[in-house]
C-alpha cells in the first residue's frame, strides 16, 4: 500500500533547499531554493543550459544532488527516492514511449511498472486516453503517431499512477502553435479535474506568461526571481502609457506628474510617455483629471511589459537570441526531428 | 490519492512487465525471429551434413591395394573411433547438440542491444522515473532473453530431429528437462554479462563490435564443434572455463548418452555458479550505474 501521499501535511508540494548539482567543475544548478505550493502550476523559465532539466532530474530522483536537499510531497528525494517516484508523474523532454507497441500497450505497461492492479490500470488508461483524445488511435503502433499525438500519449503515460505532482519538461518543444495550445489546455484541465501540482519547464516566454501561476526565472544554474507573471512585470516598472494630446503638452505633462506621481518623457511635440504600475486603474483617473483641466486626449496606447522585457531585466539578455551548446543543440534537433518526421 | 489501491510494492514488481514487453516486441517481429534461426539451421544443414566424419572409415573410402579388410571390421573400427572421439557414432548428432548452445549464445548476446536502444529511444528514462526497482530492469531483460533463447533452442532441436539427429536409447523427459535447465543457466549468465557490458553504453555500434568480437572465439573455444581432447593443450584451459562447454557437456551426456568431460552434477554446479555470479554483479551494477 502506498502511504497516504495526499495526507502529507504542509503547504508545499515541492521544497528545494540549496539544491546543487555539478558535473566535474561545471556547476549546472547552483544552490537554488524554492517552494511550489500545492495545486499550482509553477513554471521554470530559462534558456537552454540554464539548469532547468538538471533541476527536474534531481526532483524526480534521476540525478542525485551534489549538495542541498529537496522534498517532493514531503519525501526526501535522496533518502525516500522510491516514495517520491510513486507519488509523482514525469513527462520527460524526450519521447519515451515504445514505438513498437501501441498507445494502449504503452500506457498499460507504465501502470504495470508501478505495480498497479491491472483492473485499475485498464480503467484509468481508458480515461486518460480519452482525455488526451487518443482513444481512436489507441490500438495503433506509436511509430505511426504524429509529434502532437506522441506528446499527448506521454502525458497520459505520466498520469497513470494518479500522481499528486506532475513534472513536465518542455512539454511543447517542437510542436506547432495549435498543438501547443491543445497541450496547455490538457494541463489546465488536469489541475481542474485532479487537483494536481504541476511543475513545468519552458523557454517559451508566452507560455510561461499565459499559463503559469508563478514563474521562476533561472539562468546559469541560479534562480534570479520568483513571482506571478503579473508581479514580475510590475517589478520592472509596470505598464508603459503613450499619450498624445490636442493642445498644451506641457500642461498635460504637469497634470500627469501631479496625479500619478511619475516621471514623464517626451516622445515628440504632441506625445509623452510614462510608466504606471497598473494602467487599468490609473488611466480612468487620468482621464477625469485631464478633462477637468480642459486637456483633450487625441490618442492613447498602453503596453504591458512583455515577459521578454522581464527576462531582459533579470538576465541582461534576450531569451530569443540565445546561443546553445552544441550538445544541447544536437539533442534539441533530434527531438525536433522526431517530432516533425511523423 | 492512490491510498485505496492495493499497489504491489514488492521487490519483484514490474519485473514481468519488463520481460513481457521485450517478448512482445520479439514475437511480433516475425522477420527477425526467422532471421535469427537461419544461421544455426545453415550450420546444421550444410556443415553438419557435409562434414560426414562417419564415412571417412567406410569400406568405400578405405581401399588399400593388396589388403582386404572385411567391411564389418572397417565399420566396427569406424564406429569405435567415432564413439571414442565424439561420444556418438553420428557426427551430425554431436553437432546438433552443440547447436543448441550456439543459438542460446547468439540470442543471449543480443540482450545488451535492448538496453542501448532503450537508452537511445528514451524508454529507459521512462523506466527510471517509475517506481520499478532498478535491479528488476536488468533481471527482467535477462529473463526475456533467456525465454527467447529457450524458444529458439526448441526450434533448432525440432529441426535437428527432422534432419536426422539420433538420441541415446532410452532417453526420457527428465533428460530433456535437464537440457533446458542447462541452457537456462547458461543463457541467464550470458544475458546478464552482456547487459552489464551495455549498461552505460549509448552506441549500438560498439555493442555490435563487442558481440562480433566475442561470439566466434566463445564458440570455437568450446566443445561445440569438436571434442576437447583433440584441442591443443593451450586451448584446453580456456575451453574448461567457457560456460558453453559445460552446457554442451550436459546436453551430450543427456541427449546422446556420451561419456562426459565432467560429471553431470559438476557441470550443473558450474553453470549455476556462473549464472548466479553474473546475475548478482549485473544487478549490483544496475543499482549503481542506472541512477547517476
Amino acid at each position: 500500500m502506498v502511504d497516504e501521499v495526499s495526507s502529507v501535511k504542509g503547504e508545499y508540494a515541492i521544497e528545494a533547499m540549496g539544491l546543487t548539482r555539478s558535473f566535474g567543475s561545471f556547476v549546472a544548478v547552483d544552490h537554488i531554493s524554492f517552494n511550489v505550493k500545492k495545486d499550482e502550476i509553477f513554471g521554470f523559465l530559462g534558456p537552454n543550459g540554464a539548469g532547468k532539466s538538471t533541476t527536474i532530474n534531481m526532483l524526480t530522483t534521476l540525478l542525485k544532488p551534489t549538495e542541498g536537499t529537496a522534498r517532493v510531497n514531503g519525501y526526501d528525494v535522496v533518502k525516500q527516492a522510491s516514495k517520491v517516484r510513486q507519488s509523482i508523474g514525469v513527462v520527460p523532454q524526450e519521447y519515451t514511449a515504445d514505438e513498437d507497441l501501441t498507445g494502449w500497450e504503452n500506457v498499460v505497461l507504465v501502470g504495470d511498472l508501478y505495480g498497479l492492479p491491472r483492473s485499475f490500470t485498464k480503467q484509468r488508461a481508458r480515461e486518460l486516453l480519452k482525455m488526451v483524445e487518443l482513444t481512436a488511435a489507441a490500438d495503433k503502433k506509436v511509430e505511426n503517431y504524429s509529434g502532437g499525438m506522441r506528446r499527448r500519449l506521454e502525458i497520459a503515460m505520466g498520469l497513470i499512477n494518479q500522481p499528486s505532482v506532475l513534472f513536465l519538461d518542455e512539454p511543447t518543444l517542437g510542436l506547432d502553435v495549435q498543438t501547443k495550445a491543445a497541450i496547455w489546455s490538457y494541463i489546465s484541465k488536469l489541475r481542474q479535474q485532479y487537483g494536481m501540482t504541476i511543475m513545468v519547464t519552458t523557454h517559451y516566454l508566452e507560455e510561461a506568461d499565459a499559463y503559469c501561476d508563478r514563474i521562476a526565472i533561472i539562468d546559469h544554474g541560479k534562480i534570479l526571481k520568483v513571482g506571478s507573471p503579473r508581479e514580475l512585470k510590475e517589478a520592472i516598472g509596470g505598464d508603459v502609457v503613450t499619450l498624445s494630446v490636442a493642445g498644451d503638452l506641457e500642461a498635460a505633462k504637469e497634470a500627469v506628474k501631479e496625479i500619478l506621481l511619475t516621471d514623464v518623457d517626451d516622445a515628440d511635440s504632441v506625445t509623452m510617455r510614462f510608466k504606471v504600475k497598473d494602467a487599468s486603474t490609473a488611466v480612468p483617473k487620468l482621464f477625469d483629471a485631464l478633462s477637468k483641466r480642459g486637456i483633450k486626449i487625441s490618442k492613447m496606447n498602453i503596453t504591458e511589459p512583455s515577459m521578454d522585457e522581464v527576462y531582459m531585466e533579470y538576465t541582461g539578455r534576450s531569451l530569443r537570441d540565445e546561443q546553445v551548446s552544441s550538445e544541447e543543440a544536437f539533442q534539441q534537433r533530434a527531438t525536433l526531428r522526431r517530432a516533425r518526421s511523423r | 490519492m492512490t491510498a485505496h489501491l492495493n499497489i504491489n510494492n514488492g521487490p519483484l514488481h514490474g519485473l514481468w512487465a519488463i520481460t513481457n514487453r521485450e517478448l512482445k516486441k520479439w514475437y511480433k517481429n516475425y522477420i527477425l525471429l526467422i532471421m535469427s534461426l537461419v544461421q544455426p539451421i545453415l550450420w546444421l544443414g550444410l556443415f553438419g551434413k557435409s562434414m560426414n566424419l562417419g564415412s571417412l572409415f567406410s569400406a568405400n573410402s578405405l581401399n588399400i591395394p593388396g589388403l582386404d579388410i572385411p567391411k564389418q571390421v572397417l565399420d566396427s573400427i569406424s564406429a569405435d573411433i567415432m564413439k571414442s572421439t565424439f561420444g556418438t557414432t553420428n557426427y551430425f548428432s554431436f553437432l546438433a547438440a552443440g547447436m543448441l548452445a550456439f543459438i542460446v549464445l547468439f540470442t543471449s548476446m543480443q540482450s545488451g542491444m535492448s538496453i542501448v536502444w532503450d537508452r537511445r529511444l528514451g524508454f529507459l528514462s521512462k523506466l527510471m522515473t517509475t517506481s520499478v526497482p532498478r535491479g528488476n530492469i536488468i533481471v527482467g531483460k535477462a529473463l526475456s532473453s533467456v525465454l527467447k533463447s529457450l524458444a529458439q533452442a526448441t526450434i533448432v532441436l525440432v529441426i535437428a530431429i527432422l534432419l536426422g539427429m539420433q538420441f541415446a536409447p532410452g532417453i526420457n523427459a527428465l533428460d530433456f528437462l535437464g537440457m533446458y535447465v542447462a541452457l537456462f543457466l547458461m543463457s541467464l549468465g550470458l544475458s546478464s554479462l552482456f547487459l552489464m557490458l551495455a549498461l552505460r553504453s549509448t552506441s549500438w555500434e560498439s555493442q555490435m563490435a563487442i558481440m562480433n568480437l566475442l561470439n566466434l572465439p566463445l564458440l570455437f573455444a568450446s566443445n561445440a564443434f569438436y571434442p576437447v581432447k583433440l584441442m591443443p593443450s593451450w586451448l584446453k584451459p580456456i575451453v574448461q572455463v567457457n560456460p558453453i562447454s559445460y552446457a554442451n557437456d550436459i546436453n551430450r551426456q543427456l541427449l546422446l548418452g556420451s561419456p562426459g568431460m565432467n560429471s553431470l552434477w559438476f557441470d550443473f554446479v558450474f553453470l549455476a555458479g556462473f549464472a548466479a555470479v553474473f546475475t548478482a554483479i549485473s544487478m549490483y551494477l544496475s543499482w549503481k550505474y542506472l541512477s547517476r
